[in-house]
């Protein structure tokens, strides 16, 4: 299950609370917000869209994290690629 | 596409894929289940498998909405089409999926109004636009998809909209993993857990997952990025000895889950005291069904529904696929009788089901890993 | 239906039944059907073509059936390696269909074919019952000279040879599905239907002896058209995913939808195998949006395998019919 594709809000729907249009590399679609109340979500939030509704706010922040997360994981390898290229481990 | 391309850089990619293979024990086999069909998609369109060591094994497990619908239930659905006044509308997926009398596109070949829409709220739009024919909404997911049904039908009932209704086949996911686990021939190390029901249901649900069972399960997004981290994390928690629930998709899922998506649900639907599940058999308080308060709006009791019951085909192995126990190739009819163009079972028409996905994109690969050059 | 959306179905239906009934001797079960067949009439190499077309809406932003019409029957002479000279035009119209309607349609077509250099020389007209031709339908047939000297087909490909797209796929396809309405989806998208002919010329005028094969990849997709070849060769058509050119909106649609942009139509591409000692040439005159995409190797034999920039690798099938929208 789940084809679930993120997506920025536009703008909102003239007199619908919780419809939004949504832009997903240049689609647009209306999208309801119905399930986010809680969150407030307004046009310039990524949003998680499924079947037409979008599901949670994207956090940029928790995103940019895991990137970080990730690209040092890339730089721990190459440091510890490094030292064993120094042959001071015992064998 | 933002949220999308960081997640399939290749550079970092190839950097986890290292520290993969850096946290594995040659010598010893890892067995990981991905519950959700899409993750099962996913690991075959991004070909995850060739950046995985070879004892890394991903096993498909059940999460597949399609899948597991009982043909009887889809037979049940297109005999309420095929009243002259009904608008059959279904989501993509469910258009192949064979019945006993053909598939809903056959039904449309024969004159059948059968309409694909993208959501539930296209099917309501239908019936707004259509005020002298019914619309039937032809439900199915887990519960990523099922608040936006209760989300619908609470719009409907707020409008009054009378010619709409909706045949509920939504399924949970925590009964399923219950049945995996139950199962005498299963023998998991971990689990990626389901990225898109998580933004609903949140993890607690998986806990007893770590702390009864002793299986480390994380929670995991769809992007290859996603899946490798959440590989990583698993393997560093069965390395240490560890069993708890993690959350590698933090971007999308909150730890409580969606506080309005769980109220949508609870205010439309009740769980069902058992459901059948293709290849799974019945399983208890493991599906949704309407409210009375919905009455109105539920196809089962707007109509009369036969609860027709088709067995699978003998050979047919669908439910030892589904549990993970046979991979697609082992089942006698794979390739055979059983293709994505003549489909026995509806693993192979949905595109995240194990055979299809397999058929699709790996069965006939007879490469090894080599580097990518043109 | 399934066996008219140019993938799996259409072609056994075709191999399976119609080819060898209808064309007996003419008919190489070894060979799928080209765009195009040869007759010789008199020593002259006759190229003939025919094709039907069915798409509702019949407008839609980028053009319309008339001009698939004939756009399509000049890329199917084209890529046969002939020079498009006439054709001719039935029409099948549903009674009721309002003549400004037809109209459009003719006058559309009239332009296409002065544009695309092609005689429309004849044609039918049938009506029939409201509800028995989706407004209007349309086939044709065009006759182009082959050009002397040129041979090409899945014969002629070889490991090596490197494969090259003309633009961004996918456009058309999108843009109907999006026109229909049914998805509440809306871009900034067109049609991409023309005529490829000028670079058709262009790529024989510049690489010539290296062009083993063309086809233009329309219903069914590039992946269709590839799978065609990779079965008909023998051989295994790679491509890097990374290289294959793909308009934003294109890719934004089809990943809301769960499609693939190799699965959905063309009408204004074509696809080409070049031998790789030709393809910066034929790169070059194809025009800026043209992208090599992909190269033949002996294996995975008869299979289309895509690869992406960190390794990973997927057989890319033909579809069963046409391409389904999913939640999944």
């Amino acid at each position: 299950m789940c084809l679930a594709i993120p997506g920025k809000i536009v703008e909102m729907v003239a007199d619908q609370a919780t419809l939004a249009v949504v832009d997903v590399n240049g689609v647009r679609r209306r999208v309801d917000l119905g399930l986010l109340v809680d969150e407030h979500p307004v046009p310039g939030d990524w949003v998680l869209i499924h079947v037409g509704f979008a599901m949670s706010k994207i956090s940029e922040q928790d995103a940019a994290e895991q990137m970080r997360t990730l690209r040092i994981l890339g730089e721990d390898l190459a440091a510890m690629e490094e030292v064993r290229g120094y042959g001071l481990e015992s064998s | 596409m933002r949220f999308v391309d960081e997640f399939r850089d290749p550079e970092v990619i190839n950097t986890v894929a290292e520290e993969i293979r850096w946290l594995t024990d040659p010598g010893r086999r890892y067995r990981l289940m991905e519950v959700c069909g899409g993750h099962t998609h996913a690991i075959y369109r991004f070909g995850l498998k060739d950046v995985l060591p070879e004892n890394i094994e991903l096993i498909h497990g059940p999460g597949c909405p399609v899948c597991v619908l009982p043909m009887g239930r889809i037979d049940d659905g297109l005999a309420l089409g095929r009243q002259p006044e009904v608008i059959f509308a279904a989501f993509g997926d469910m258009m192949r999926v064979p019945g006993a009398h053909g598939s809903p596109l056959e039904h449309k070949a024969r004159g059948m109004d059968v309409r694909i829409v993208y959501s539930p709220s296209d099917a309501l739009k239908l019936a707004r636009t259509n005020p002298d024919r019914h619309v039937m909404f032809f439900a199915i997911g887990f519960e990523t998809t099922a608040p936006s049904t209760a989300l619908t039908l609470m719009r409907a009932k707020a409008e009054g909209i009378k010619n709409f209704s909706v045949f509920c086949n939504h399924v949970t996911i925590i009964p399923a993993i219950r049945a995996i686990l139950d199962s005498p021939d299963m023998r998991l190390d971990a689990f990626i857990g389901p990225g898109h029901v998580s933004t609903v249901i949140g993890c607690r649900p998986y806990e007893w997952i770590a702390r009864d069972e002793k299986r480390p399960i994380v929670v995991s997004g769809f992007e290859p990025l996603d899946l490798l981290q959440a590989i990583v994390m698993l393997l560093r928690q069965i390395k240490g000895r560890i069993s708890i629930v993690e959350n590698q998709y933090k971007r999308v899922v909150p730890w409580e889950g969606n506080r309005a998506a769980l109220a949508a649900m609870a205010e439309v639907f009740e769980l069902r005291p058992f459901f059948e599940w293709r290849g799974l058999g019945f399983i208890s308080q493991s599906a949704l069904r309407i409210k009375e308060s919905y009455a109105q709006w539920d196809a089962e009791r707007r109509f009369d529904v036969a609860g027709v019951r088709v067995t699978d085909p003998k050979a047919a192995q669908c439910g030892e696929v589904l549990k993970g126990v046979l991979k697609p190739v082992q089942c006698k009819l794979f390739g055979r009788e059983c293709t994505p163009e003549r489909p026995v079972g509806a693993l192979m028409v949905s595109s995240e089901g194990s055979c299809a996905a397999y058929y699709n994109y790996e069965h006939r690969k007879t490469l090894g890993r080599q580097p990518a050059t043109v | 239906m399934a066996h008219g959306a140019g993938g799996k179905a259409t072609r056994r239906l075709i191999d399976g039944l119609i080819a060898p009934l209808l064309m007996r001797d003419a008919y190489d079960a070894h060979e799928s059907l080209g765009d195009a067949a040869t007759v010789d009439v008199d020593g002259a190499a006759v190229a003939i073509t025919t094709d039907a077309f069915v798409v509702t809406p019949l407008r839609f932003p980028g053009g319309s059936i008339g001009e698939l019409a004939v756009n399509g029957t000049v890329n199917d002479l084209a890529v046969s390696g002939a020079t498009p000279i006439a054709m001719v035009v039935s029409f099948v119209l549903e009674a009721g269909l309002p003549t400004n309607v037809l109209e459009a349609e003719v006058r559309a077509m009239a332009q296409a074919a002065a544009c695309a250099g092609i005689a429309i020389v004849g044609g039918d007209t049938k009506v029939v019952e409201h509800g028995k031709a989706d407004q209007m339908y349309i086939t044709t047939t065009g006759i182009g000279r082959r050009r002397p000297g040129l041979v090409l087909g899945p014969r002629q490909v070889q490991t090596g040879d490197k494969i090259i797209v003309s633009g961004p796929i996918g456009d058309h396809g999108i843009t109907i599905l999006l026109a229909r309405g049914e998805l509440d989806l809306e871009a900034d998208l067109r049609s991409d239907t023309r005529s490829v002919l000028p670079l058709v010329e262009a790529l024989i005028f510049a690489a010539g002896p290296g062009v083993r094969w063309m086809r233009d990849p329309t219903r069914g997709g590039v992946a269709t058209t590839l799978n065609e070849l990779a079965l008909d060769s023998g051989f295994g058509v790679h491509l890097l995913e990374e290289l294959i050119p793909v308009r934003a909106e294109v890719r934004g649609a089809c990943e809301l939808l769960g499609l693939d942009p190799l699965h959905i139509a063309n009408e204004g591409q074509f696809l080409t195998v070049v031998a790789a000692e030709y393809a910066e040439a034929a790169l070059a005159a194809m025009g800026e949006r043209a992208a090599l995409i992909g190269e033949v190797k002996s294996e995975p034999a008869g299979s289309v395998l895509v690869t992406t920039g960190y390794g990973g690798s997927r057989i890319v099938d033909m579809l069963v019919g046409d391409p389904l929208p999913r939640i999944c």
